[in-house]
């Protein structure tokens, strides 16, 4: 029986799908140990503690809050110390992270200050006596790697989507915790935080994205991928590599190898070959959807339904059939 | 050399050439084969280059950092890139853990990095958003895509790499705590079907999402 530290992410004051997620992944580690409990540690403005209560639904049994009106924007450097200081005065099995943004950056800082073995982007664990197994898909998603991890506590950070957010109920003890560095002292500062494509949700989030590619022919096609995302209504927008060096898009939209990795519910390919980099980002997505005029093209080995076609004739169909069924429900 | 090693190497060589003067030394932990990669990076500019040798390469990112660290701790540098992260793990561990073990400020993911008088700012890419830094030297960069292409090395480059000097040491790793203990291929997709050519094919396409696949 061993309690496990989970950090849970919030952005703009609002916790992130990944948050659940991780939460979800640290719940079922603490079971396979024997049923330790999950502490969820939350950081934000002042407030971010209340949405943190939600995270009961999920499986934590306390919620530790650091709240300061400078951790409006993400101060990595207070909150990993303030973690790390934490995991000290307590004793975790493990510290678990989603493999987002924040969590990239958190989980290294967490292993250096805590010594601590540390395994990022995992899809699975199992808890077998003293050790902790992981699989972590690597060389670009091509091989599935199974690690073993020694030593307390192991720092893992999960893929988005890899672990489903269920339902465990219970009641959530609320602690909160005072700053172990001054979050407005931090040697690297936010001066200003941009926001992307207004209204959507980010690729991590997504259930469904629409991604676009060379075969739209032209920057201004991409309007076709943006309106089928709209009809979808939740849907995120990405694009291949191709799209992205051509300046098309920003490079923040890239899926692949170098890019993002997605398993959204649905991934709908707009004029992609599917060239194996750009496979390695989304071939674990639920469904795949591609349209594409060359029937040869690579993408049709990975995708469930095919249409072969224009995709400046097929898309616009697909946005309005989209948008129909949509009103249907 | 794999693809942000490659940015940030480039990265480096910008740095020196914009402030005229100054040092790029190439580190890499590993067995003789990452020779190549190192003086692969001084054909492309570096003036020389460090092997912290170990047998094989452990997947234990953080034992990595440490004999970076071991490596890095007399100073003498204003400035330390790594990729965002390696093309066989995508952790993004060792860059990260490098500074912290070393105390020093990380900006991790620059896609953007301007450096002068002994400052810099970067612009770093979050999901669907970025963010403006800014930070003082001596520090740590991690180096995302889409910053700068990679410079191909020149003939006269690559003669002159090759009697550039190139040291090898042990490389000081700490304990290895993560161990492989297996690889196997990922399942593959089951096979899918073409639903149909052209936009009369979007009704029933619509119709498997909603029946079969239920994701509308």
């Amino acid at each position: 029986m061993a309690n496990v530290l989970v950090f849970a992410e919030t952005r703009g004051g609002e916790l992130r799908k990944l948050a659940t997620e991780a939460v979800a992944a640290a719940r079922r580690l603490a079971d396979a140990t024997g049923g330790g409990e999950v502490h969820a540690f939350v950081a934000g403005a002042p407030g971010v503690a209340q949405k943190a209560d939600a995270l009961g639904r999920y499986g934590a049994d306390v919620v530790i809050a650091l709240e300061h009106p400078a951790l409006a924007t993400f101060e990595r450097e207070s909150i990993a110390a303030t973690i790390a200081a934490r995991a000290k005065s307590a004793s975790y099995r493990a510290i678990v992270l989603g493999f987002s943004a924040q969590g990239r950056d958190l989980g290294p800082r967490l292993a250096a200050k805590l010594d601590a073995p540390i395994v990022s982007d995992i899809v699975d664990l199992e808890v077998a006596g003293d050790a902790l197994t992981v699989k972590h898909p690597g060389y670009a998603n091509k091989v599935m790697i199974t690690l073993t991890i020694s030593g307390s506590p192991a720092i893992v950070s999960v893929r988005p989507s890899a672990f489903s957010a269920q339902e465990s109920p219970r009641t959530v003890r609320a602690e909160t915790i005072a700053p172990a560095a001054d979050p407005s002292a931090a040697r690297v500062k936010v001066t200003q935080v941009v926001e992307g494509s207004k209204g959507r949700p980010d690729l991590a989030d997504a259930p469904v994205i629409v991604a676009g590619g060379r075969g739209l022919k032209a920057p201004e096609n991409f309007k076709l991928v943006e309106d089928l995302a709209d009809a979808f209504g939740n849907a995120a927008v990405g694009a291949t590599r191709a799209v992205t060096d051509e300046g098309w898009r920003p490079h923040a939209d890239q899926i692949g190898q170098t890019g993002r990795q997605v398993s959204p519910q649905l991934y709908v390919a707009v004029g992609i070959s599917g060239a194996i980099q750009h496979l390695a980002g989304m071939r674990s997505s639920k469904t795949i959807v591609a349209i594409n005029r060359d029937k040869e093209a690579p993408i049709f080995k990975v995708a469930d339904y095919g249409i072969i076609g224009d995709v400046l004739e097929v898309v616009p169909a697909l946005t309005q059939a989209v948008r129909e069924a949509k009103k249907g429900h | 050399m794999d693809d942000f090693a490659g940015y940030a190497v480039e990265v480096a060589l910008q740095t020196k050439e914009k402030a005229g003067s100054g040092e790029v030394v190439v580190v890499a932990v590993g067995p003789d084969s990452v020779q190549e990669t190192l003086r692969k990076a001084m054909s492309m500019g570096a003036d020389r280059a460090i092997q912290l040798k170990t047998d094989t390469m452990p997947f234990d990112g953080l034992s990595i950092a440490k004999a970076l660290a071991a490596e890095l701790k007399a100073g003498a540098f204003d400035l330390v890139f790594f990729g965002k992260h390696a093309f066989d793990t995508s952790a993004g561990v060792v860059g990260t853990a490098t500074a912290e073990l070393l105390g020093l400020p990380c900006v991790t993911a620059a896609s953007k990095l301007e450096i002068a008088n002994g400052k810099g700012s970067a612009r770093r890419e979050l999901e669907g958003a970025a963010e403006l830094v800014e930070f003082a030297l001596p520090a740590v960069v991690t180096i995302d895509e889409g910053i700068a292409r990679p410079r191909y090395p020149s003939l006269k480059g690559i003669m002159a790499a090759k009697k550039k000097p190139l040291e090898s040491r042990p490389a000081q790793l700490g304990p290895i705590r993560v161990v492989v203990k297996g690889m196997a291929l990922p399942p593959d997709r089951p096979p899918g079907r073409i639903v149909g050519e052209g936009p009369g094919a979007v009704t029933e396409l619509v119709k498997l999402l909603q029946t079969e696949a239920k994701v509308l």
